[in-house]
């Protein structure tokens, strides 16, 4: 808990800044676009999250997001009914997560290696099987798309988007799996000493694996998600350096790239700074040239203030 | 007057009185063994003086002038260089390279090779060694290894050498080598400060020992003074009378048998033996006999190329450490650090790691409550010293570190507990404790095979022992016929 508690700072630092200079920020409409995307990101963070806390990596995230999103459309326009085509979709993405981790675990490749060929050849592949044309889904599958864009009235003109409760779901069980269960326990264990994991008894390889196919999982569910919200599905440019803003929320949530450390509310925590500096930009009319160099900047000093505060909270122990 | 005197030096961590009011002298050309138990301050007192951590009080006298150790470097230009425990070499790079790291010989800007390896030649040649400085650090042995460290330290004008735990990975013979080296040193006026738990070695080599118990000075002996008995208790502040809690065992049934089992590292030699429930087997031999390499295919960590063990008569193909421990198999490995312990984690989260599985309740939930009695009784049965189970297992010390290894097994019950040198690195009171709760897990009918390079520990806990050398169980000796001689025969494969 005490390690969110900088990250939550920094949310609230941000968030109340941008809302001082422009109060439109806090406008109902704005509000639920932060949840919405904030949502989306915290999804694939998750994943992110829990390959990060084995001491791996997943580059191919934005190009899996990519993949799905050109094929989803793509399914149903050849006659697949909506529920078999998102069950073929995520197949793949979680075939694709099996397929990193068999290759990290059997082959000893490194996941930095392994996910950088995945960026490349998933989004070759979308940019090939859709000739480059845009994606999407016309105005034929509203009920479907209710899944991203959908809001459940909450009070006054304010509602939450329904991307937000597919979040807390998937966030509750994520955090019971890490916190609760003796796999998450085993993956934290074996991102910080994998020899003596291995010798109490863990099974490494499978629990990396299992790690992988989880980062895919929730990529390939993202994938469906961003699509759905955005409607036109550019191949080229779908979920691009989608991987580098999950892992900045993992690692802005007190994920250690190291391995071994990590907190689910943390990430989506992250997440949210992510998307809170992102709209902050926009609504205060910096112009969105700078936008990375900003949350480049603001990241950047979260992580050092992070480092320092822990120093001296360590040395005030003594 | 002395070449270096500490006086009054003291050192608090979090929650820790490291060091208390601590003096040390030492004079040129002498061997001065620092010896305690773990935890008693040995380590920070020796980093203090090599500039890694700076003291709260106290004065630091180089011949007589008081001087400010407030980094490496500066302990450099003192004179002093410190030796770790784990050598501080890059072993991807030459010998010189590692000998000139970080002071290279240049020209133009460029380093100049052909001087640093002269340098380091003649830096080689003043402790007799004779190897090529192009030579890459990794085909050294570790002896080797040591060898250079210790020449980098003399080319930087080093007078006092400070060796923490230099014997702990050499052989017999490698080691007499560098006590010879030493010897060579002293007599050239450097002074050296021993630090070491083998207290054999420091009767051969000491002019002086000075003891820490608790980060204070417990007592000096001089060269007429230093007996084994006497640096015993006063590392512990007490006599020891009955070091080893062994009592006689009847041996039960076959727990183990392996019979002609391959494995890899020594491939032309299977192997055969069995162990009893209730029942201590050492197993001796020099460093690099097969000891571990037989232990890590009998858990499952490598898998065997051929042969049969069997657990209560029932066959067992390890091909995972699961496999293993789902036998009834425990393992104790050799190197606690990378193997034995999750440092990060709390001493409850490792104690309850191999439980998590067979513990757990529906869909694999951890059964915390279960976690925290079993963390909270193996504390109690092993005397872990720690306030409380969420401690961090990175800041025990190393005996209460090997406790928590051994703890983790005890909740499982196991059949046959593998134990690889338990008492490494460990001070005396957690050996005694280590060897008490052997002897109990014997005498509740645990089969124990343990492998010890410490010839003492096999005399005075083995039931009956046995040697290997090069791979091969060179013989088989039971209580009565155990002799440091015999021993020593078989492990130099001089008997087979």
């Amino acid at each position: 808990m005490k390690k969110i508690l900088g990250i939550v700072g920094l949310l609230i630092a941000v968030f109340t800044l941008t809302w001082a200079i422009e109060p439109k920020f806090a406008s109902a409409y704005n509000l639920q676009n932060i949840v919405r995307w904030t949502s989306l990101f915290g999804i694939i963070s998750i994943g992110a999250a829990f390959v990060i806390i084995t001491g791996g990596i997943d580059l191919s995230i934005g190009s899996l997001i990519g993949l799905v999103g050109c094929l989803l459309p793509m399914l149903l326009a050849a006659g697949y009914s909506a529920p078999l085509a998102l069950l073929a979709v995520l197949a793949l993405s979680l075939a694709i997560g099996l397929l990193h981790g068999l290759l990290i675990t059997r082959i000893q490749l490194q996941p930095f290696v392994v996910t950088l060929c995945g960026l490349l050849l998933y989004r070759g592949l979308g940019r090939w099987i859709t000739h480059d044309q845009v994606q999407g889904f016309g105005s034929n599958y509203e009920s479907l798309r209710t899944l991203a864009i959908g809001k459940v009235a909450l009070f006054g003109d304010f509602s939450l988007p329904v991307p937000f409760l597919i979040l807390v779901a998937l966030g509750l069980v994520a955090a019971v799996f890490l916190n609760r269960t003796i796999w998450g326990r085993y993956l934290l264990a074996l991102g910080h000493n994998e020899e003596a994991a291995r010798y109490s008894g863990v099974h490494i390889e499978r629990m990396k694996v299992l790690a992988y196919v989880i980062c895919s999982g929730t990529a390939g569910l993202g994938g469906v998600l961003f699509a759905l919200d955005v409607n036109s599905v550019q191949p080229a440019g779908q979920g691009n350096f989608y991987e580098l803003y999950a892992i900045a929320a993992a690692v802005l949530g007190g994920c250690s790239l190291r391995g071994g450390e990590g907190s689910i509310l943390g990430v989506i925590i992250g997440a949210a700074v992510m998307r809170v500096l992102y709209n902050a930009i926009n609504v205060l009319g910096i112009p969105t040239q700078l936008e990375f160099a900003i949350i480049g900047i603001v990241i950047l000093t979260g992580v050092i203030a992070d480092e320092l505060i822990r120093r001296i909270a360590a040395r005030r122990s003594a | 007057m002395a070449l270096l005197e500490a006086r009054g030096i003291a050192k608090s961590f979090p929650g820790v009185r490291a060091l208390h009011r601590v003096d040390l002298r030492i004079s040129a050309g002498q061997v001065l063994a620092l010896i305690g138990e773990n935890g008693a301050g040995k380590s920070t007192l020796m980093k203090i003086l090599a500039g890694i951590q700076r003291p709260d009080e106290g004065e630091i006298l180089v011949e007589g002038h008081p001087v400010e150790i407030d980094s490496p470097r500066r302990a450099s230009a003192l004179g002093i260089a410190l030796i770790h425990q784990e050598l501080n070499l890059c072993d991807n790079l030459s010998v010189g390279a590692n000998i000139f790291l970080g002071r290279e010989k240049r020209r133009y800007g460029w380093i100049d090779r052909r001087a640093c390896d002269e340098g380091a030649r003649a830096a080689l040649a003043q402790i007799g060694l004779d190897i090529d400085p192009s030579t890459p650090l990794a085909q050294l042995s570790i002896a080797h290894q040591q060898m250079v460290e210790i020449a980098k330290a003399l080319s930087t004008q080093a007078r006092i050498l400070v060796m923490d735990e230099p014997t702990s990975s050499l052989t017999r013979n490698e080691a007499t080598a560098l006590f010879a080296v030493i010897d060579q040193l002293r007599t050239r006026g450097v002074s050296i400060i021993y630090i070491s738990h083998r207290l054999g070695e420091v009767c051969d080599l000491a002019d002086r020992v000075c003891v820490l118990r608790d980060g204070e000075n417990a007592g000096e002996l001089t060269r007429d003074q230093i007996d084994h008995d006497r640096m015993v208790s006063l590392m512990v502040g007490r006599d020891i009378d009955q070091y080893y809690a062994r009592t006689a065992h009847k041996p039960g049934g076959v727990a183990l048998a392996v019979e002609n089992l391959v494995v890899p590292s020594s491939p032309l030699h299977p192997l055969s033996f069995s162990l009893h429930y209730g029942e201590i087997v050492g197993l001796a031999g020099l460093v690099g006999a097969g000891r571990s390499e037989l232990l890590q295919v009998l858990f499952g960590i490598v898998p065997a190329l051929g042969g049969r063990m069997c657990i209560d008569d029932s066959p067992l193909v390890p091909r995972s450490p699961l496999d293993a421990i789902g036998a009834g198999l425990a393992l104790l490995p050799e190197d606690r650090k990378l193997q034995g312990l999750v440092l990060e984690m709390s001493i409850r989260h490792n104690i309850g790691l191999p439980g998590l599985r067979p513990h757990a309740r529906a869909v694999a939930f951890i059964n915390a409550a279960r976690e925290a009695s079993d963390g909270e009784q193996t504390v109690r049965q092993l005397a872990i010293r720690t306030p409380d189970l969420d401690q961090r297992v990175h800041h025990l010390s190393g005996g209460n570190q090997q406790k928590v290894v051994l703890g983790k097994w005890l909740s499982l019950s196991p059949k046959v507990l593998l134990l690889d040198e338990p008492t490494r690195g460990v001070d005396i009171g957690a050996k005694e404790e280590i060897y008490r709760l052997m002897e109990d897990l014997a005498g509740r009918g645990v089969a124990i095979l343990f492998v010890s390079s410490e010839m003492e520990e096999i005399l005075g806990m083995a039931d009956r022992a046995l040697v290997m050398h090069e791979g091969r169980i060179t013989g088989q000796l039971q209580r009565e016929e155990l002799s440091e001689e015999a021993i020593m025969h078989m492990a130099t494969g001089r008997a087979a």
